[in-house]
């Protein structure tokens, strides 16, 4: 197992109060959590994947996901298993859709 | 979402189950229960541990649920996963639920956690009983795709009904260890005709090992578990001494009359079925229908 931490300063959407899981850890597949949590506006982001020294790819998947949301407040975990980087892109929005406060 | 029981995963299966907005659960994955024993082995975690457990209502009535996640480790039943399903039903008799729905999918135990899961499924058996003796019907439902086995397919038959569709399948051994232990002339696991006419819910239903058979809806799963319900309202739901001897009467009968057999076609024809071979393609209620006069009633 490796595990990976992401945080990101100043998010501007803020999510409702209630905590989401979405996905499955099966192959292939993983599960995210979703929750709000007090952070100074930042969004963190915590990996433990099955798939070791894909660090450089969870970056990009990661960075190019908090361009489309700018989270604050949040706080996500995932259990992965091996998931491609298109299908945790989709979990993760999965994820904020479940949750985020319409603007 | 989708209408399909066997495409839902636990969390979709549940709600769907349940009145909408209802369910309550129990260790949410927030609580980040996980189990201690898949760590040290470097193995990933799950939030739930693989089952969603709470309180609900379903038609207004309340109850208390579990789901198994069958895409976690074959829902296979660790000690946290174990201690959870055994939680909810000591927490329904306590709370005094109208029933209790278990929505099983599961290879049994999970061997990674050696005796610790052989104990929480016997743990999970007891709890079951003890929560029948308290006159809380206990429900199974078998409709994923991983069907319920091993020791969980023991809880299974512990319950006071089961509902499966005919995707779903239940059994003690599965089919891969029936060949792997006996050999592919005993049992050929590829042969997925054969591993479902065999534990599939059309021959379970037929050997009298559960209630009913739905179609894969999970709208027809809920319809189903609602009139059982119903069925047991002030009815008794222990498990009495008389209950397991004429179930033993039955099996008994059972071994003596198709022991001989090899194929569960066979089985079907000596019940006086017609045409054995057009089981498989007959929808839920065509196929109850038929087979309601030559099925085994045994307990089911």
């Amino acid at each position: 197992m490796e595990t990976l931490n992401y945080r990101f300063e100043n998010g501007t959407r803020k999510l409702s109060a209630k905590a989401e899981l979405v996905g499955v850890v099966s192959s292939g597949n993983l599960e995210v959590l979703i929750e709000s949590a007090d952070l100074q506006g930042a969004c963190s982001i915590e990996i433990k994947t099955a798939a070791r020294g894909f660090g450089a790819i969870w970056e990009a998947v990661i960075g190019d996901f908090n361009k489309r949301w700018q989270l604050a407040d949040t706080r996500i975990s995932i259990n992965d298993m091996g998931a491609t980087p298109a299908v945790v892109s989709l979990r993760l929005d999965q994820a904020v859709e479940s949750v985020v406060e319409e603007k | 979402m989708t209408s399909s029981y066997l495409e839902a995963n636990a969390r979709e299966r549940i709600a769907q189950m349940l009145d909408a907005g209802s369910f309550e659960e129990f260790l949410p994955p927030s609580k980040r229960i996980v189990s201690p024993h898949l760590g040290q082995l470097d193995a990933p975690v799950s939030f739930d541990d693989g089952v969603v457990v709470g309180r609900g209502a379903l038609n207004g009535a309340k109850v208390f649920a579990a789901a198994q996640e069958g895409g976690f480790m074959g829902g296979a039943v660790g000690e946290v996963h174990g201690a959870k399903l055994v939680g909810l039903l000591k927490r329904a008799v306590q709370e005094q639920a109208e029933g209790v729905i278990l929505l099983l999918e599961t290879g049994g135990v999970r061997l990674h956690e050696a005796n610790a899961g052989l104990i929480a499924v016997s743990e999970v058996m007891r709890a079951v009983l003890d929560t029948r003796a308290a006159g809380i019907p206990v429900i199974v439902l078998v409709g994923g795709s991983n069907g319920c086995f091993g020791g969980m397919g023991i809880v299974a038959r512990c319950a006071n009904a089961i509902i499966m569709s005919e995707e779903g399948r239940l059994a003690m051994s599965g089919p891969e260890v029936i060949e792997t232990a006996n050999g592919v002339e005993e049992f050929d696991s590829r042969d997925r005709a054969l591993v479902w006419r065999t534990t599939g819910g059309k021959h379970r239903y037929l050997l009298g090992d559960c209630h009913g058979i739905v179609a894969d809806d999970t709208a027809a799963f809920r319809e189903a578990v609602t009139q059982t319900l119903q069925g047991f309202k002030n009815n008794p739901t222990a498990l009495s001494l008389q209950a397991l001897e004429a179930e033993q009467a039955m099996l008994e009968q059972r071994i003596a009359r198709f022991g001989d057999v090899a194929d569960p076609l066979e089985i079907w024809q000596r019940l006086g079925i017609d045409k054995p071979q057009d089981i498989a393609m007959l929808e839920a209620a065509a196929f109850m229908s038929l087979a309601e006069p030559h099925r085994v009633k045994g307990q089911a």
